[in-house]
């Protein structure tokens, strides 16, 4: 890709639950089988992640429970601290700040104006007590649009995208099903146009058909809107659908990296290639 | 009433002179930042928190011989809690007091501004039951210390938005939140709307003190104050359109409803007693010159 800059680049992005010490980043990862520390006891959930990631790109994350892909991602969207690491965002500032810096002012802007998440846990993404409507309009109002009829109509258009029907709207998501809040949820990630929107596992604890309907909807999405996308899952046929490029995980450790096709059909580190075979 | 004071046997004005430092201490750090809720040492006095301490307290800090004194509760001069905060301040100070908004150079209120205009030389003291304005959004005081500390209000914005999904408009009608200075969103204390817009740009410095919540706030003179409001549905205070005072025939006053427990008939009347009661009294005077 000639004079193309990344959106976002990461570099050695790290995160360790406890005090830390000196060999942690040694005494973890996959040679030693384990992401915690034996020296003092800490959890490195995930150390020196490096990445780029371009504009219109998908990228997949994969690996088992605990390697670190919700926390890399959680990192990211700053819901927890990143204990070492870069992280240069291109619509902000140009890309010349490491925004994990940033104060917790230009976090917040950052992550309302700039980004959209989506998480496993509708409960997590969505004030349940607020309408649906209400939830779009909460991403709207944080950046300044105190228009009543221009939220509602844009609350509609996003929620008709994401195929809610709009009777709906001045609802609590309370007393939606699971995959009619997880469609809530993605309305209210792309509220803003996010130049970046993360998707943590959207998809588990969906039964298959209303899985189906989801990631036909993204996919819908992504095609029309060009999104740019960080797609977290345990689920290779997920990440086969989706993405372009993969990361996998294993205990806080990135073991391999490239196209997705590529990393399904020829997997060279023997976890992708147990993950690869154990595939249903 | 001089002599009174000496045997009250309290210090002047009740409270302790290091207190009362303290308290005027906490009072310019709230002038500096305008609509910032400075927590304060709340002390304890001979009237129960939750009934105007933090009003009160603030009026002892700052209240001098010279000083005039009015207290209103409600807008009324005669309410019981503001005769005994009266009372108390009156045997503490030996001060001076008033029921002529134009005359006292120091007012604490509950609930209401006064109708007649507030000028540079005076200070007006709210007492506040609730100073946290984003507590009908937030429970929690650690989160909502840091909301507004992150200029972060889009909970409270999103709970007016489903207000008027809900009724057609925002249903708040005292205790309106404002935001001050651009910057922090501010409880103006339980007034009504019809009191807001006198927040805006005033001569007066506005102080606020909650004994209970243990907080100061202020709006000083020439501090903008906007009501929350979306450009679609402006912020509107009530409508008093086609009703005037039984009593003063005032169409421009903020009124009051009061129904005839018998009858059962209905007829407004000044919220500003004082007020109310001047303007007949001029009306009265007009009519015997004429």
């Amino acid at each position: 890709m000639p004079n193309e800059e990344p959106l976002l680049k990461v570099r050695g992005l790290t995160r360790i639950f406890g005090s830390g010490c000196s060999k942690c980043t040694i005494c973890t990862g996959p040679m030693a089988g384990t992401n915690i520390c034996s020296q003092c006891r800490s959890i490195v959930a995930c150390a020196d992640v490096s990445f780029d990631l371009y504009a219109g790109e998908i990228l997949g994350v994969v690996g088992e429970s605990g390697s670190g892909k919700s926390t890399l991602v959680q990192c990211l969207y700053f819901d927890i601290p990143a204990t070492a690491g870069e992280a240069c965002f291109k619509p902000y500032k140009d890309g010349k700040v490491n925004m994990l810096a940033c104060s917790a002012q230009e976090k917040r802007y950052i992550r309302h104006h700039l980004m959209g998440m989506v998480y496993q846990n509708p409960h997590l993404g969505l004030k349940l007590d607020f309408t649906a409507g209400g939830n779009i309009a909460e991403k709207l109002l944080t950046a300044g649009i105190y228009h009543v009829g221009q939220i509602r109509r844009r609350a509609a258009e996003l929620l008709l995208r994401t195929e809610v029907p709009l009777e709906r709207m001045d609802h609590l998501p309370r007393f939606f099903s699971g995959g009619m809040q997880q469609r809530v949820q993605i309305a209210k990630a792309l509220a803003n146009n996010p130049p970046l929107v993360f998707l943590d596992e959207v998809t588990t604890g969906l039964d298959v058909s209303v899985q189906a309907r989801v990631l036909d909807l993204i996919k819908k999405l992504q095609r029309e809107l060009g999104l740019t996308m960080i797609v977290i899952s345990h689920d290779l046929g997920v990440i086969r659908l989706l993405t372009n490029r993969t990361l996998v995980m294993k205990t806080g450790r990135v073991v391999e990296t490239g196209l997705t096709d590529q990393i399904l059909e020829d997997p060279q580190h023997p976890y992708t290639q147990l993950l690869v075979s154990s595939m249903l | 009433m001089r002599e009174k004071k000496v045997q009250s046997g309290y210090n002047f004005a009740f409270l302790d002179e290091q207190s009362k430092k303290e308290i005027r201490r906490r009072m310019l750090k709230a002038v500096a930042i305008p609509g910032y809720q400075v927590p304060f040492a709340s002390r304890e006095l001979p009237i129960a928190r939750g009934w105007g301490t933090g009003g009160l307290q603030l009026t002892m800090s700052l209240i001098g011989p010279e000083d005039i004194l009015k207290v209103i509760d409600q807008g009324s001069d005669d309410v019981v809690n503001a005769v005994n905060i009266r009372k108390l301040l009156v045997l503490t100070t030996g001060v001076r007091t008033t029921e002529d908004t134009r005359e006292a150079t120091l007012i604490q209120t509950r609930h209401r501004i006064p109708e007649e205009p507030l000028e540079d030389w005076q200070i007006l003291v709210f007492q506040v039951p609730y100073p946290e304005p984003l507590r009908r959004v937030e429970p929690s005081e650690v989160k909502t210390r840091e909301m507004h500390a992150e200029a972060d209000y889009s909970r409270l914005w999103v709970y007016l938005y489903e207000d008027i999904v809900r009724w057609g408009e925002i249903t708040i009608g005292a205790q309106y939140p404002v935001m001050v200075n651009g910057r922090y969103v501010m409880d103006p204390s339980p007034i009504p709307r019809w009191d807001v817009p006198r927040l805006n740009m005033a001569e007066t410095l506005y102080l606020f003190g909650a004994g209970r919540e243990k907080r100061i706030y202020a709006v000083p003179p020439h501090t903008r104050v906007e009501p929350l409001q979306f450009t679609d549905y402006p912020f509107r205070v009530e409508d008093f359109r086609c009703k005037q005072c039984a009593l003063c025939g005032s169409v421009d006053t903020y009124l009051d409803e009061i129904i005839d427990d018998t009858t059962g008939a209905r007829r407004y009347i000044c919220s500003d007693t004082a007020y109310c009661a001047k303007r007949r009294r001029l009306k009265e005077e007009a009519g015997e010159n004429a």
